[in-house]
């Protein structure tokens, strides 16, 4: 169950040209599970910046000196995200989560490809955790446009069998991107499952490859929020259902983990015709 | 632990017309989804009332994202008024609602005149209903799109049409939009209609320009805009619309962020308030806005909330 978090930063670290920030959050770990995501508040009670941010969890800790704390991989860009680079030990942070639904893990012991894109690798290392605590065999692949902006290399290199590396301007491992090697991958791990985090053109690209190898893919993806708990409907995608309607879906409550090949990564943005409830033509 | 409202020695309870509630905080259309969320923070019965997502005849999409925008203190929506439509509703939402027993005011809205009626008439002898909000403040298909809210005689008809179509019993609040010359006018057209009571305010109709693509940031371009950026601009409408009408009830909103806020809205007339953006940036917000107004009451020694209402309004009498 998501609560309001009113807790203290612990540390905040640059790494790359990223800042990993811990905050305590007495009671995300005992309910974490991979995928999920906290909402940060900006500023305090008066601050005239009044929507919250999310934020992947990057790992939990509930046996610190500090009680429970949430670890996230911050990006600064924009009022928000610069915000929480700056915040500084000790200063307060009010923290909603954890929110979204979590990846689904498979039943069987089966090997699984994770792919992160940015700082979009963020989840998928407690991710890489449980699936190894269930017999999958992991294999990483990390990508970003340049060297600078990869995230987290050491340590998939430590929980997968391998790990590959692509970078846009070649600064790292393989120039291109994660799809050049991700069907090698599949191909060498025997994968039945690909799991990525990343920008939406990257999500698409690879939902588009494991369905092209007959395999499933889960995609956690990244839609503008503004409450972050399931009450607005601004974050909403077109869904396939179980059913095979689409339905515009919030991506805060029912996902942010969908499956690859249910989202209509073409049509984000739009709402497709066939959508449940969609307009009359010249409607709303 | 879900938060509820802290034992107080001040009389938090509020009267809308016949209706009465144990406290005068409630959730705001739109902002609430239909409780169900909300209530995994705050114990959703413990509150006034919630006031449901604005539900149409028929499931909707809504609108394309990016359906949001933020704004200094605010933010610009244009969801569309994405919805399952009421039969579902009424089967999914309000069923769980009122086996929890809150207090459920239901928001509609229609495309036109005939689609409020129709709502309306679904929402007979629905248990945990205590009243039906309507929202005007939507586009007339059949009058090119013009806002109900915005013109007295459309108004008039919807809340003449949904009168006509639910027992005389349920209450009616119709819901206004601060886009109009003079909201008093409004305000008694619906009134004379059969409007019960008046929620105020919707959003304001804005535009936000992406600097870099050069085109509006919301798919429909336009969209409301709330928060507290707005809270001058609803109070002075509950408090124009409280001089006009002395004995309406009023449900006021826009911005309320804090227990000051609240005081604000009660003292230009409301004698309830709905807290939407500010959900957004804390769940817990209607227990603590409730809780704050209380203290800050205590704090003054006073015993009653009644004893502020329209208190801004007294060198007038
Ligand atoms: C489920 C989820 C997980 C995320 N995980 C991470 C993460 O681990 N690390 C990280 O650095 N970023 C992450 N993001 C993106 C992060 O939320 C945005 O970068 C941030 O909100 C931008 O805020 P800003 O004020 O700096 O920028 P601005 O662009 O000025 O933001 C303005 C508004 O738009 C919204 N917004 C803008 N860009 C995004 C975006 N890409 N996604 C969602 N909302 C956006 C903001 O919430 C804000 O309301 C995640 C987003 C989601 C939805
Ligand atoms: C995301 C969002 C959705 C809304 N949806 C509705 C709606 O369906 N029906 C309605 O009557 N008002 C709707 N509103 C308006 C609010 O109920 C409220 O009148 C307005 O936002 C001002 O209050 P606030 O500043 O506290 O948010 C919506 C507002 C927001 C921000
Ligand atoms: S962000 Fe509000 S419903 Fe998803």
């Amino acid at each position: 169950m998501p609560i309001v978090h009113k807790g203290t930063v612990v540390d905040v670290k640059k790494v790359g040209s990223y800042f990993v920030l811990t905050a305590t959050a007495a009671d995300i770990p005992k309910d974490f599970k991979p995928g999920n995501f906290v909402a940060v508040a900006i500023g305090d009670e008066r601050s005239s910046l009044i929507l919250r941010r999310a934020f992947s969890i990057y790992q939990v800790n509930d046996r610190g000196v500090y009680g429970g704390t949430v670890d996230i991989v911050v990006s600064p860009h924009g009022p928000g995200t610069d915000y929480i680079a700056n915040l500084k030990r000790n200063d307060p942070i009010n923290l909603v989560g954890p929110l979204g639904k979590p990846f689904s893990l498979p039943k069987e012991p089966v090997p699984c490809v994770l792919v992160g894109g940015g700082y979009g690798a963020a989840p998928l290392f407690t991710l890489a955790e449980a699936l190894t605590a269930r017999g999958c065999r992991v294999d990483f692949i990390l990508g970003a446009s340049t060297q600078e902006k990869l995230f987290g290399m050491l340590e998939a290199r430590r929980i997968s069998t391998t790990l590959s590396v692509t970078t846009d301007d070649g600064t790292s491992g393989v120039m291109g991107r994660v799809t050049d090697v991700l069907p090698d991958v599949i191909k060498k791990s025997g994968a039945a499952v690909v799991y990525a985090c990343g920008p939406m053109q990257m999500l698409k690209a690879v939902s588009e490859v494991a369905t092209l190898h007959g395999i499933v893919s889960q995609t956690s993806v990244e839609e503008s929020m503004a409450c972050g708990i399931g009450v607005c409907m601004t974050c909403v995608m077109p869904i396939i259902g179980e059913d095979g309607v689409t339905r515009m879906l919030r991506s805060c409550v029912d996902g942010p983990a969908f499956r690859g090949d249910k989202v209509r990564w073409d049509e984000v943005g739009t709402i497709p015709a066939d959508t449940w409830g969609a307009p009359e033509i010249g409607g709303h | 632990m879900k938060r509820v409202p802290k034992r107080t020695t001040v009389d938090m309870s509020t009267k809308l017309g016949r209706l009465e509630f144990s406290s005068p905080v409630f959730t705001a259309s739109g902002c609430a989804a239909a409780g169900k969320e909300l209530d995994q923070f705050i114990d959703i019965t413990t509150i006034g009332a919630v006031v449901t997502k604005s539900v149409m005849l028929n499931p909707r999409s809504g609108r394309a994202t990016p359906r949001m925008a933020e704004t200094p203190s605010g933010m610009l929506n244009g969801i569309g008024l994405q919805g399952p439509g009421i039969d579902d509703f009424i089967q999914n939402d309000l069923s769980w609602l009122s086996q929890k027993g809150a207090k459920t005011i239901v928001s509609i809205a229609g495309n036109n005149v005939e689609e409020f009626g129709k709502v309306a008439d679904k929402l007979r002898d629905i248990p945990g209903v205590v009243a039906i909000e309507v929202n005007i403040s939507c586009p007339n298909v059949e009058n090119r799109g013009q806002v109900f809210a915005c013109d007295p005689y459309a108004a008039a008809d919807v809340i003449n049409n949904v009168r006509r179509n639910v027992s005389a019993s349920i209450p009616l609040f119709a819901k206004l939009s601060p886009d109009v010359t003079d909201i008093t006018e409004i305000a008694k057209s619906v009134v004379k209609a059969g409007a019960d009571g008046l929620s105020v305010i919707n959003t304001l109709l804005g535009m936000v320009i992406d600097t870099d693509t050069l085109l509006p940031k919301l798919s429909g371009k336009t969209g409301g805009l709330s928060g507290p950026a707005i809270r001058p601009v609803a109070v002075r409408c509950v408090y124009q619309i409280r001089k006009a009408l002395p004995n309406i009830p009023i449900i006021g909103m826009g911005g309320i962020r804090n227990g000051r806020d609240a005081i604000e809205f009660f003292a230009a007339g409301a004698n309830a308030i709905s807290v939407g953006t500010t959900v957004f940036n804390d769940p817990e917000a209607c227990v603590r806005i409730h809780d704050e107004t209380a203290e800050i009451l205590q704090e003054k020694g006073i015993r009653s909330l009644s004893e502020i209402i329209s208190a801004a309004h007294r060198e007038d009498l």
